[in-house]
């Protein structure tokens, strides 16, 4: 598979009056073409700041990309002028957002927006832009398409706004499709309608995407590698099925531990991970994940844990990867209230 | 509503509920919903003039048992957050009756309707919104005592203590403003607020929807503790049916103003009557690869119609694979299938009955 994408040592700092924000710390992965993978993290965990440095649409100040290269094609992205990245963007490598009317303007149609885009990158006529137009909201499933041109975007359902926001970031052709969250503001009903059809637009047309989520059952049927981020770190690496199967980081395994589970006999309890989400505004000296690991030793304290290779394609940041690969397991099903303190309420006054 | 209860002299603070009447199988009943409407007026014209209605929720019915918890599951749209704040009189209802205990919530005045609320809280879905930012955690909790003429503001400001203590929370933080707090923490104050006036009713409307996947699990862990250590009852609103197995004693599942299947969780999640609830649970996502590729799931075509105008005869028929004539015609009834599993399959998706209330 020839390499799309190639991602090195990508780090991105907000300077805010707080103190500076590390949102991105030196990411590394890259990508095949027509690979897709999976960017899985918690909010704060910086998988939207890095697609977005990638795309080069982080709001500078207080934004700013320190380091790191991003070759796509043959040429690094980080260092194209705003006016070429323009051109990259939308026509090589689209975005679809979360809430689809971020990306739609309330006050024009979808035709006119849509056939935006195809006069300008591709250099089309309007009537030819029309019916391309047409041509590609059929493609994603939106009754009477050529009739709906006119609508605006407040005319359609939660679940058609994401079908338009795919048709337009699909309407040049691009080599990559980075989808941020795209189903996480809709029902489940829907949620499913999309999924099914952006696995059968990539079959169809062969373009690699980058799916950006919080929720592991999501992709699990969908991609072919997963990269699982924390603090602005990339803690695990892995093809879809390592991930789930030989789980090598204690993250990893905390966020499938607290996954429901649809087919659980009987009523279980959820196995959370415990404590508050990482301080971004802490100098990463030590494993970010330290304070919230079951597994933690002495050494997580003092050195941050690298990316290191624990088997073909598969790297974990922890020092005790390999144990946790073998199926080393610490279990924690200590109640999430003090119990003590009940006898006490109890007898406060009321 | 009648004001007719508040021209008695009341007695100081509302005493708890002393019994909750049983039904024919010896269960406590403590919150009871019959035949629930509520309806929005939708208003155009210079005249604001009513052309007609928003159906939010349709005549439900249904009990809660005393220590238990129900889950309320549907998506955006079915009215079940309006029937959680219906059921607390938060919504008037536009028909129906709610009585709660051995009290006609439907029937009271409003004095006594706040004064009965001390015993019903309710937990918000954003933890960012439900909280005011320019108060205190020691006085958004202590707030509800107060209200309630609850203790002096010694005792208040002890109670507080305790009550964060009891959430997980350090009782040092009471001087401390919501800003400073996470998403889970955040949800942490909201439940500690609904604790303080001791209820034995909490409506629970998606409180963990905001959160992070590892933080939902402290959540819902956490209420159910709640709940074991406190003998809480619960009504637990949901948009899927994946965190509801984990803390539902019974599952409603709500489409479109109505609900179409109740049933203990076991019956809900292993023998799914009606084709919604069927087509909620294959869309839930399994995070395993394997499973994954080799499960056949039940896309629903189209979107939830609009409740202003739901549609002729089953209101799930446009979506419905199994949908027949009958179904586009007649309004199926909600009614009780019993315990038996195998045949009632059968009825549920082919005839009007297309909803079962599978009682055990």
């Amino acid at each position: 598979m020839a390499k799309l994408l190639e991602v090195t040592n990508l780090t991105t700092r907000f300077y805010t009056e707080d103190g500076i924000v590390h949102a991105v710390n030196g990411i590394t992965f890259d990508l095949g073409e027509g690979e897709s993978m999976a960017i899985v993290g918690e909010s704060g965990s910086g998988k939207s700041v890095a697609m977005k440095s990638m795309m080069g649409i982080i709001p500078s100040p207080p934004g700013k990309v320190e380091a790191g290269t991003v070759i796509f094609g043959d040429r690094d992205l980080l260092q194209l002028s705003a006016a070429e990245m323009r051109r990259v963007r939308g026509r090589e490598m689209a975005m679809i957002f979360q809430d689809p009317m971020t990306s739609l303007n309330p006050v024009l149609t979808v035709g006119v927006q849509m056939t935006e885009a195809l006069i300008m990158h591709l250099g089309m006529k309007q009537e030819q832009a029309n019916e391309r137009a047409a041509e590609l909201l059929t493609m994603v499933g939106l009754p009477n398409a050529a009739d709906r041109l006119k609508d605006y975007p407040h005319q359609f359902s939660g679940g058609q706004r994401q079908r338009i926001g795919i048709a337009m970031a699909l309407s040049c052709n691009p080599s990559l499709l980075i989808a941020d969250e795209p189903t996480t503001a809709l029902d489940v009903t829907i949620q499913a309608q999309i999924v099914d059809l952006v696995l059968r637009l990539k079959q169809q047309l062969g373009m690699a995407i980058i799916w950006i989520t919080h929720d592991l059952g999501v992709i699990a049927g969908m991609v072919d590698k997963i990269a699982v981020m924390y603090s602005g770190f990339i803690v695990e690496l892995a093809p879809v099925r390592a991930l789930y199967k030989e789980t090598a980081h204690p993250y990893t395994v905390g966020l499938l531990e607290s996954l429901p589970k649809i087919d659980a006999r009987r009523k279980e309890r959820l196995i959370p991970i415990k404590g508050l989400p990482p301080d971004l505004l802490r100098e990463p000296t030590y494993c970010p994940f330290a304070p919230r690991c079951r597994y933690n030793i002495e050494r997580c304290w003092e050195e941050n844990p690298p990316l290191l290779p624990i088997s073909k394609d598969h790297t974990s940041a922890c020092w005790r990867a390999e144990e946790i690969f073998n199926g080393l397991r610490i279990v924690d099903y200590s109640k999430e209230i003090a119990v003590d303190a009940i006898a006490a309420l109890a007898e406060a006054p009321l | 509503m009648t004001t007719e209860t508040s021209t008695i002299v009341t007695p100081a603070p509302s005493p708890a509920p002393q019994f909750a009447p049983t039904d024919a199988l010896g269960r406590k009943v403590l919150v009871q919903v019959r035949d629930l409407k509520k309806y929005f007026p939708i208003r155009r014209g210079v005249l604001r003039r009513t052309v007609g209605h928003i159906k939010a929720v349709d005549g439900i019915s249904f009990d809660i048992y005393q220590g238990e918890t129900l889950g309320l599951v549907g998506e955006s749209g079915c009215g079940k957050s309006t029937a959680g704040r219906s059921i607390l009189q938060l919504e008037e209802p536009t028909a129906g009756t709610v009585k709660f205990a051995d009290r006609e919530l439907t029937e009271m005045g409003r004095n006594d309707i706040r004064k009965t609320r001390r015993h019903m809280q309710m937990i918000f879905q954003d933890p960012y919104a439900s909280l005011n930012p320019r108060m205190t955690v020691g006085n958004i909790i202590s707030e509800p005592l107060a209200i309630h003429g609850v203790g002096d503001s010694a005792g208040r400001k002890e109670r507080v203590q305790e009550l964060l203590r009891v959430v997980g929370l350090n009782p040092y933080f009471v001087n401390r403003y919501p800003h400073e707090f996470s998403g889970g923490q955040r949800q942490r104050i909201g439940v500690a607020r609904a604790l303080a006036t001791n209820p034995s009713f909490i409506v629970a409307d998606e409180p963990i929807s905001a959160l992070d996947v590892s933080i939902q699990a402290q959540v819902v862990n956490m209420l159910d503790d709640l709940k074991q250590e406190l003998g809480l009852t619960y009504l637990f609103i949901a948009h899927d049916l994946s965190m509801v197995r984990y803390i539902s004693d019974r599952v409603a599942v709500m489409y479109l103003g109505r609900i179409v299947e109740l049933s203990s969780r076991n019956e809900v999640y292993d023998h799914p009557l009606h084709p919604y609830t069927q087509a909620l649970l294959s869309a839930i996502p399994v995070p395993d690869p394997d499973k994954e590729g080799r499960r056949q799931r039940i896309i629903l075509e189209g979107d939830v119609p609009s409740p202003a105008n739901p549609p002729s005869g089953c209101r799930f028929h446009p979506r419905c694979a199994y949908a027949t004539d009958v179904c586009r015609q007649e309004d199926p009834v909600f009614r009780d299938l019993g315990t038996a599993a195998g045949p009632a399959w059968w009825p549920a998706t082919m005839r009007p009955a297309t909803t079962g209330e599978v009682r055990n």
